[in-house]
């Protein structure tokens, strides 16, 4: 039943036997996926692996550390443009360095880390709700930001991002797969490597400060939890993981400008762990999943969807009301979202026939 | 010095909008504790219901507006019944993120029966401009200075003399004590939400006016009125009004003067003017300039 009787046991990743076999069977059809899938389901893949990433910061931050946050787009915006700038070239209207993609990548990742470093004392002196406001201030001084400083960031026009390769191998193109195959075999890889180490540091001593500081800030400060150390450190960690989420994103889609950065897509991270599930990892590549597969699906199959037929509605009102419809069912009903259900249904299971 | 004057009033007269959203969304947190991302889109939404009954039906001006703001009122009503009942006792993150779909669904709704054209409202004053002293005054803005303030200072009457008023900041100050006291918290919340829908719709109305239009991205325009909430601290309706005032005096003068003193700034700095000043206040005070200090229990 999952009893565990010693410390070590608790901290293990994979406590019961069934654990480990399922995520081997998971590894496999992982990495299998890209010869059994069509190109729309493998693109839904790619840009829901991206939004994980993204998804797995954010919910460290608000999640674990119980910090509000509606910045995030700001700092995925901020992965973006250093993807752009120092490893794209230059063009008419913006600068670039010409860097090679094993460089820019742990740099976006860099930068976002020192930004958050900036933005983490606020959250010290402001709570709750106030926070809450100072980074949606964040995100629109990011637009500003992204709009004026047109040597780097192109301006309200845009500017280029470079493809990932590595020595002259292209992510886009590994031997004889196409672009959003060989994508894959970049951007989930990472996705893994990223979500054992967000999980490590859930699990171990970090993981514990921060939900301590989610559950009880003054008992955890009582018992030495150093409050500034670690309430920065969560902003570190979420936004150089938003960084690297933005360098990957602009990598694929080649060409970002700055209305990609907006309040809505904070909503959207944010909705990807309420929807998945709030302090969980698991959670937050489900939510990200769901939220990123959602709108595309709903376009490629508008046409036999009965509202949108008769030309009703327009596919983006469907998907914005769909869109908060859903984060209002989920917060009334499911607070832990679909890694609540998914934690329910296997409780169900192993505890039958004794299950209620 | 002219020019300066212009500016000051033309930001007063902003800022006396932003006051008044700010007003109804401070009742609101103050009833229920909920901030409610959505307030913005009920001023959009007031202002389309105006526009509908007005240029649509054809129901004289001072007519229409109070039918509207009596059909926002009850829209506030039923969603604080229908939404936020539920959500009693859960985590305010989790409300808030219910406020947000709200503000989703209710764009959308007003994108989809009205539309994406930019529209006007009739109102009495038109497009009528009268300068006195080398300032120049819309009659417009004149009537929106006169009902904005005209409405703060019967709010101000309406919580200090009345009955009802008393019995709002009493549940608002301490829901338990005051039902002790006989005072129907339920109701009283109800009430918030119904004020909070109203005034929206008279900031709605008076923000799309000549020289603005009515569009769906005048629902973000009520987004800056945040700042002035959490300026005057959140729980301070006087708080909200001085932010509000203060935020429109910065929008307008950083709009007139940034480009010429300030042209590193970037254009349109005057949008982000707001939040950047809002956070140099909360680091001197945390809790917004006439906020309460939470104190924690340990």
């Amino acid at each position: 039943m999952g009893l565990h009787v010693s410390y070590e046991q608790d901290l293990r990743l994979f406590p019961e036997s069934g654990g480990r076999v399922g995520m081997a069977i998971l590894v496999v059809v992982v990495l299998a996926a890209p010869f059994m899938l069509e190109d729309f389901p493998l693109v839904i893949l790619n840009y829901s692996a991206i939004a994980a990433i993204g998804a797995i910061g954010l919910n460290l931050l608000t999640g674990y550390t119980g910090q509000v946050s509606l910045g995030h787009a700001f700092f995925i915006g901020l992965g973006a443009y250093t993807a752009g700038y120092f490893g794209g070239e230059a063009t008419s209207n913006a600068g670039g360095l010409g860097l090679p993609f094993i460089v820019w990548i742990p740099l976006a990742g860099l930068l976002g880390a020192l930004v958050g470093a900036i933005i983490g004392p606020f959250a010290l002196r402001l709570k709750g709700l106030y926070l809450a406001i100072v980074t949606l201030g964040l995100v629109f001084v990011g637009e500003h930001l992204f709009v004026n400083l047109d040597a780097v960031t192109g301006g309200p026009r845009g500017r280029p991002i470079p493809p990932p390769e590595i020595g002259g191998l292209s992510f886009f193109d590994i031997g004889g797969l196409s672009s959003d195959q060989s994508f894959y075999y970049l951007v989930v890889p990472l996705l893994a490597l990223l979500a054992l180490l967000a999980k490590n540091l859930a699990r171990t001593r970090a993981g514990r400060a921060f939900q301590a500081i989610r559950d009880r800030e003054i008992a955890a400060a009582i018992i030495g939890v150093d409050l500034f150390r670690y309430k920065v450190a969560a902003f570190v960690v979420s936004s150089a993981f938003a960084a690297i989420a933005g360098a990957l994103y602009g990598s694929y889609v080649r060409f970002v400008v700055p209305t990609n950065f907006s309040l809505f897509l904070s909503i959207q991270y944010v909705a990807m762990i309420i929807v998945g599930g709030i302090g969980t990892i698991f959670g937050s590549i489900l939510g990200a999943l769901f939220i990123t597969a959602m709108p595309l699906v709903i376009e490629r199959f508008s046409g036999s969807i009965p509202f949108l037929e008769g030309g009703l509605l327009r596919v983006s009102d469907l998907n914005n009301i769909l869109f908060g419809l859903l984060i209002v069912v989920f917060l009334v009903f499911e607070p832990f979202g679909m890694a609540g259900l998914w934690r329910r249904a296997k409780i169900y299971f192993k505890a039958w026939p004794f299950s209620y | 010095m002219t020019e300066f004057l212009q500016f000051l009033y033309q930001g007063l007269v902003l800022g006396s909008i932003y006051a008044l959203i700010a007003l109804g969304f401070v009742i609101v947190y103050k009833s229920s504790e909920v901030i409610n991302f959505a307030h913005g889109e009920l001023v959009l939404f007031g202002a389309y219901l105006v526009f509908t009954f007005r240029n649509e039906m054809g129901i004289p001006f001072y007519l229409a507006l109070p039918i509207a703001m009596a059909s926002m009122g009850v829209l506030g009503l039923a969603i604080e019944r229908t939404i936020l009942r539920p959500m009693v006792g859960k985590p305010v993150f989790a409300v808030v993120m219910i406020t947000i779909g709200l503000a989703i669904a209710v764009r959308q709704i007003a994108t989809s029966i009205w539309g994406f054209d930019p529209r006007s409202i009739d109102n009495p004053w038109g497009t009528a401009v009268h300068t006195v002293g080398g300032i120049r005054f819309t009659e417009v803005s004149v009537a929106t200075l006169l009902t904005a303030f005209g409405l703060m200072l019967l709010f101000f009457l309406f919580f200090k003399y009345t009955k009802v008023g008393v019995a709002m900041r009493a549940a608002a100050f301490d829901q338990e004590a005051a039902m002790s006291i006989g005072v129907s918290v339920r109701r009283m919340t109800g009430l918030a939400w119904a004020i909070a829908g109203a005034t929206a719709t008279v900031a709605g109305m008076f923000l799309v006016a000549y020289p603005q239009f009515l569009s769906p991205d005048k629902g973000f325009v009520a987004l800056r009125a945040f700042p002035a909430v959490i300026l005057g601290g959140l729980d301070s309706t006087g708080g909200a009004v001085v932010g509000g005032l203060a935020i429109g005096v910065i929008e307008v003068l950083s709009q007139g003067y940034q480009p010429q003193y300030a042209p590193w700034l970037g254009n349109n700095f005057h949008v982000v003017a707001a939040y950047v000043v809002m956070v140099i206040v909360l680091m001197i005070r945390p809790y917004g300039l006439f906020g309460t200090r939470e104190v924690e229990r340990v």
